[in-house]
């Protein structure tokens, strides 16, 4: 291996470095895709859900062929505080139309397919492969050092997730901060898919999303999360790293909590915990951006922090593949260029701009530090609960009208209302 | 359903130790300068721990997400890479 020279060299067969290895090998570049797992998706989690566009753009009519688990035609957010809650349902049979909006999924078994589909096209795909460092000669990538081989190539994608050490090698970026990730943590429950469609009133094998807001995260910036996939439930919580490291709380048995509240309990009763697991989430979005490519190098998906989260929606998968796309096209172009410097790289930002991700990245720019705001996870769910608590609770006639409850909410929760008027409107901004 | 302790929570997931290999090396002579310790609070596997007022660690469940890289405030402390090829955690759903 060591005296050949490739095109390209992609870091990590998840869904960005799989895209853009495919993408790459289907135009017959010598493409080596590198996975440090025994598999590709051996060491990858996430919640639970990939948005569709994204890959149908790139592999049209995927669903006929990519293992998913199963199409999301109902999303649920909810509040919590302590055993109360309020919940939105939004249910859309339109989201259930091919290529469907959006399909959950188990990393294992997907990012193995993708990885394959790039394999097929031609890419070279080796798997139990650590690369230790990125090989820089005159200030310019010209390879990587995976143990005491060293292979070439004139470019280099770091596609190695949220954790990039490959960024930090290359001088990309510094360490992460702990406000700028959060840790994910999931179980996976298994339960008969019948058992679990009737629990999320589902027809067949539609799929629902749930997000969680409040006394799940104990407070602290995060919230909670369930995917029903075909015969298993994911079910997880997400807190900013900065949180706990200071709040000597344990996820693991924050997660365990939010498995016996009463909202989650029902829906997971007599299933089996198969697995879990855990993985950093970047949160800070354009804030926590390395260098995005240099001489020889480009950087996508998670290792790019391109995840948006907005509270009710999380993205993350499509971000990722679109990012693979954009610089497998910004290879291309080099390639047949023969111009690898930082000038031609360059060009991988005007592809994420054509793709949308850049755009969707900077629409929410200001997202991070609006949920930076503890009241989002204490005083706002406490004070919703609390009022629709008691819009449904009959009182001993004294019949009060909604003004008066509302009142007694508000004064119960003693939230500020300048405060409040200004979240509201930072929340505007910023979602 | 029966809440779950960490050690039975890791029972079920696949791993593949390297028994030749330490992924992560801590340098004992910083940890004893921290006090707050968060790594034995943050880290969602629980592989560290306080013996005789000593870090302990435990690479055993470790599910390599790098909290623990990113949380210490003590630079050096935690000698952070991935397990070799192969090691350390296999998930079989993810």
């Amino acid at each position: 291996m060591a005296e050949d020279k490739f095109t390209a060299i992609i870091v990590g067969a998840g869904p960005a470095g799989s895209t853009a290895a495919y993408m790459l090998a289907q135009e017959g570049l010598d493409v080596l895709l590198i996975e440090r797992g025994e598999t590709p998706g051996s060491k990858n989690m996430f919640g639970g859900r990939m948005y569709s566009n994204a890959l149908n753009s790139i592999i049209p009519g995927f669903w006929e062929e990519a293992p998913l688990q199963r199409p999301v035609v109902k999303e649920i957010v909810s509040f919590m505080s302590g055993s109360r809650s309020v919940s939105m349902t939004c249910q859309d049979p339109e989201w259930l139309k091919p290529p469907c909006h959006s399909y959950t999924i188990l990393r294992a078994e997907f990012d193995a397919w993708l990885a394959n589909k790039a394999e097929e096209a031609g890419a070279i795909l080796a798997c139990g492969i650590r690369v230790d460092d990125v090989l820089i000669e005159n200030g310019r990538v010209i390879g990587v050092r995976a143990g005491e081989d060293e292979i070439h190539a004139d470019v280099v994608i770091a596609a190695d997730g949220a954790n990039s050490l490959l960024t930090e090698k290359a001088g990309l970026r510094k360490a992460l901060l702990p406000g700028q990730v959060g840790t994910g943590v999931k179980q996976l429950i298994e339960l008969p898919a019948d058992t679990i469609s009737q629990r999320f009133q589902l027809e067949e094998n539609q799929g629902a999303a749930g997000l969680f807001v409040g006394t799940c995260s104990a407070g602290m910036q995060g919230g909670g999360f369930i995917y029903t996939n075909l015969n298993s439930i994911s079910l997880g919580l997400v807190v900013n790293a900065a949180e706990l490291q200071r709040n000597q709380i344990k996820i693991s048995e924050l997660l365990e909590e939010f498995k016996s509240q009463p909202q989650i309990a029902p829906l997971i009763a007599e299933g089996e915990v198969v697995e879990y697991s855990a993985h950093l989430v970047p949160e800070a979005g354009m804030n926590m951006r390395p260098e995005l490519f240099g001489e020889g190098i480009l950087v996508a998906g998670d290792a790019a922090g391109f995840v948006i989260n907005l509270g009710y929606l999380v993205r993350g998968m499509d971000l990722a593949i679109a990012s693979g796309a954009a610089a497998a096209k910004t290879i291309l172009e080099a390639h047949k260029n023969n111009d690898f410097t930082r000038q031609s790289m360059s060009r991988y930002l005007e592809f994420l701009k054509k793709n949308g991700v850049w755009n969707s990245m900077e629409n929410y720019r200001h997202t991070p530090e609006f949920l930076d705001t503890r009241r989002l996870y204490e005083a706002y769910p406490q004070f919703v609960t609390n009022l629709a608590s008691d819009v449904f609770t009959i009182d001993d006639g004294k019949s009060e009208h909604l003004i008066g409850k509302m009142m007694r909410a508000i004064k119960s929760s003693r939230i500020n209302w300048s405060k409040l008027a200004g979240d509201a409107f930072k929340g505007g901004r910023a979602l | 359903m029966k809440k779950l302790n960490l050690q039975e929570l890791l029972a079920k997931n696949k791993f593949l130790v390297d028994d030749e290999e330490n992924h992560i090396t801590l340098n004992k002579e910083i940890c004893t300068q921290c006090e707050a310790k968060p790594c034995i609070f943050a880290c969602p596997a629980g592989v560290y721990s306080l013996k005789d007022g000593e870090i302990k660690f435990d690479k055993a469940g470790c599910l390599e997400c790098g909290t623990c890289r990113v949380i210490c405030s003590h630079p050096g402390a935690i000698d952070w890479q991935y397990p070799r090829g192969t090691f350390g955690v296999i998930y079989r759903y993810g």
